[in-house]
């Protein structure tokens, strides 16, 4: 009973995601784009959750490996006629080979997950306020290498000619993945450790939870997942550097922190309200009318109105939306 | 000798110390309200950036240039006290995680309303363009802006230690830094010392705008983002819990950045931010709490 009743905090955020997926479906092709890319950021929040939320840590270097993963998937699925066109400096080993569409995303998660294995080897020995600073670093390094290592990517340019395949099916598959995935993880063992090394470190140690291995398990699985959503990025629009770096990091810990960090329903709960208000105020940009009054919003509304929106949240409601807690229809059993 | 086979002139050696005197002022800046808040204020930089916009309107507007400077400290000292009053106050009791998080999003919300207000091109301020001349110490041509900010920088520091070693608010200041809650129980007034350091702190960012905009005279919407994001990580470096080390953090990095930037052909000093974050994740692992602190900080149950 305990067990299906668990489901349901695997279910309310599933429903979520296929009910933001039909809507889209529902609406006209134009509006259908921003559906899509509310539910690749869905991906991206869920995979900063399945660090930041189970373990506690402040991360602003996951969108480095959304940058990896997308770099992975969008240099693969570059047809090789066009190759030399935009990224004239590539490496041999790129240059002469394509991929499709569904092996660029598993590389890009593979990518993800392999590049946060090796930064988080030495990183997960930190916490608190050296660890915020120390993944900035790593945002920063990976931003840097990118915009100027040619090897491996358009450097400054920007990602033409990736084929667009991530429609709003795809994208609405790979957040249910990702919201799996973190579900199974929060449920697992592992997951279970973690969280108890958040609530207090030291009574976790004392009873031989290793704090370092158990990050380092959670971040390896969230780069995997932020990989994935990255390769789902690149074949959604043509990305730049820019385009995954401070501002990414600002709209996906706003979602999250929103939502409410330590819950996967608030993960996806923020992700999609944020994503919906963010659309919204981009049509609004344009003009639009509501309740038969004309609004004309000037640009750049909309980031005023997130920052505003997160910095409420968090003054009166710390744990964001959701209280941090789970999707429940019926509560616990006594 | 070596500097030589180094590839390092003197104009270079002053410009690094230069850059380093400014990013130590930002450093105490961040130092001072992290000492008594326990907050990094990532919006920093957007309060530099606010500085730099009252020069660029100033000068616009053919104001002389102590009215422009004089414009540039009450608008950053407003939004200082602002900042605190709606962000820091609610937020007082946080962890730090949640407060470093709010001041992003502070950060972000000051950048687009300053994108919104003087467009993403931004005002250029040229009232002070002059101290961009050379003059010859020596055989050696330096610019007159790197020696200004070597003496305001060390200047303010002198002020700023007179300051919290001789008057009793200052006193209070300090013993806030290091136990808040004693230094309470002891009679300090808790808002009269945050006003305080909040203040000093805006200060700071005042000079900081003015020295920043004679060496970058273009003011845009991320105007000193970049350097607030290389003094966070000096700060750490250095070590967060005291003013000194702190400030010696923030001094290393910008002489650092500022030696390898003239030392190093484009190909190479493109990589920069890649040398100096690599360099502070190394140092991070060796000496979490810091580079220029003693003994360790161990938390305790």
């Amino acid at each position: 009973m305990r067990r299906v009743l668990a489901l349901q905090e695997l279910l309310g955020p599933a429903a979520v995601v296929l009910i933001a997926a039909l809507l889209g479906a529902a609406v006209s092709t134009s509006n259908e784009a921003y559906f899509t890319d509310a539910l690749v950021k869905v991906a991206i929040v869920v995979a900063l959750y399945v660090f930041i939320g189970n373990s506690g840590v402040l991360s602003f270097g996951h969108i480095s490996f959304v940058a990896l993963g997308a770099w992975a998937a969008g240099v693969l699925s570059v047809p090789v006629s066009e190759k030399p066109a935009i990224m004239p400096n590539l490496a041999h080993v790129f240059r002469d080979r394509t991929t499709g569409n569904l092996t660029s995303l598993l590389i890009a998660a593979l990518v993800g997950g392999v590049c946060a294995l090796v930064v988080g080897l030495p990183l997960m020995r930190l916490s608190g306020l050296a660890a915020g600073i120390a993944t900035f670093g790593v945002l920063e390094i990976t931003h840097n290498l990118l915009r100027y290592e040619e090897k491996v990517g358009p450097g400054l340019n920007t990602f033409s000619s990736v084929p667009e395949t991530t429609t709003l099916r795809q994208a609405a598959f790979g957040a249910l993945v990702a919201v799996v995935v973190a579900f199974v993880y929060a449920r697992s063992r592992f997951g279970r450790i973690l969280r108890a090394t958040r609530e207090d470190a030291a009574a976790a140690r004392a009873v031989g939870a290793s704090v370092y291995r158990q990050r380092l398990v959670a971040f390896t699985i969230s780069g995997l997942v932020a990989g994935l959503a990255g390769g789902l990025y690149v074949h959604l629009l043509p990305l730049n550097t820019e385009s995954v770096y401070l501002d990414l990091t600002f709209i996906t810990l706003a979602m999250l922190v929103i939502g409410g960090a330590t819950s996967l329903w608030g993960a996806v709960v923020g992700a999609l309200a944020v994503s919906a208000l963010d659309s919204y105020l981009a049509v609004a940009e344009n003009g639009t009318s509501l309740f038969g009054w004309h609004i004309d919003l000037p640009a750049g509304t909309r980031v005023i109105v997130v920052g505003v929106l997160m910095a409420v949240v968090l003054i009166l409601r710390p744990t964001g939306l959701t209280g941090g807690r789970e999707f429940r229809l019926w509560p616990r059993p006594a | 000798m070596m500097l030589a086979f180094l590839n390092i002139d003197w104009q270079t050696l002053a410009d690094a110390t230069a850059l380093g005197a400014i990013y130590a002022l930002m450093a105490v800046g961040i130092g001072l309200v992290f000492g008594v808040l326990r907050l990094v204020n990532f919006a920093y930089g957007q309060l530099v950036m606010a500085g730099a916009f009252a020069l660029a309107l100033a000068s616009q507007w053919g104001w002389p240039v102590w009215a422009g400077i004089v414009l540039c400290f009450a608008s950053v000292l407003v939004l200082s006290v602002l900042m605190d009053r709606l962000v820091f106050r609610p937020l007082r009791g946080h962890s730090p995680a949640v407060m470093l998080v709010a001041t992003f999003a502070v950060a972000f919300l000051m950048q687009s309303i300053a994108l919104l207000w003087f467009g993403p091109l931004g005002k250029i301020a040229s009232s002070l363009a002059y101290l961009n001349r050379p003059v010859t110490v020596g055989s050696v041509d330096i610019r007159k802006i790197t020696i200004v900010a070597v003496v305001v920088a060390v200047v303010c520091m002198l002020a700023l230690t007179l300051l919290l070693e001789r008057t009793t608010i200052c006193l209070h200041i300090r013993s806030a830094a290091l136990d808040f809650q004693t230094a309470r129980m002891l009679g300090v007034r808790a808002d009269r010392v945050i006003g305080l350091a909040v203040g000093l702190s805006g200060a700071l960012a005042a000079v900081v705008a003015v020295l920043l905009t004679v060496q970058t005279p273009l003011v845009t919407p991320d105007f000193a983002l970049r350097d607030t994001i290389i003094v966070l990580a000096g700060v750490v470096l250095g070590g967060m819990n005291r003013l000194i080390p702190a400030t010696l953090g923030g001094f290393s990095i910008g002489f650092a950045t500022g030696l390898l930037g003239g030392a190093l052909p484009t190909n190479q000093s493109q990589y920069i931010p890649s040398f100096v974050f690599g360099a502070v994740i190394l140092v991070l692992l060796v000496r979490p709490s810091g580079l220029f602190t003693r003994g360790r900080v161990v938390e305790r149950v």
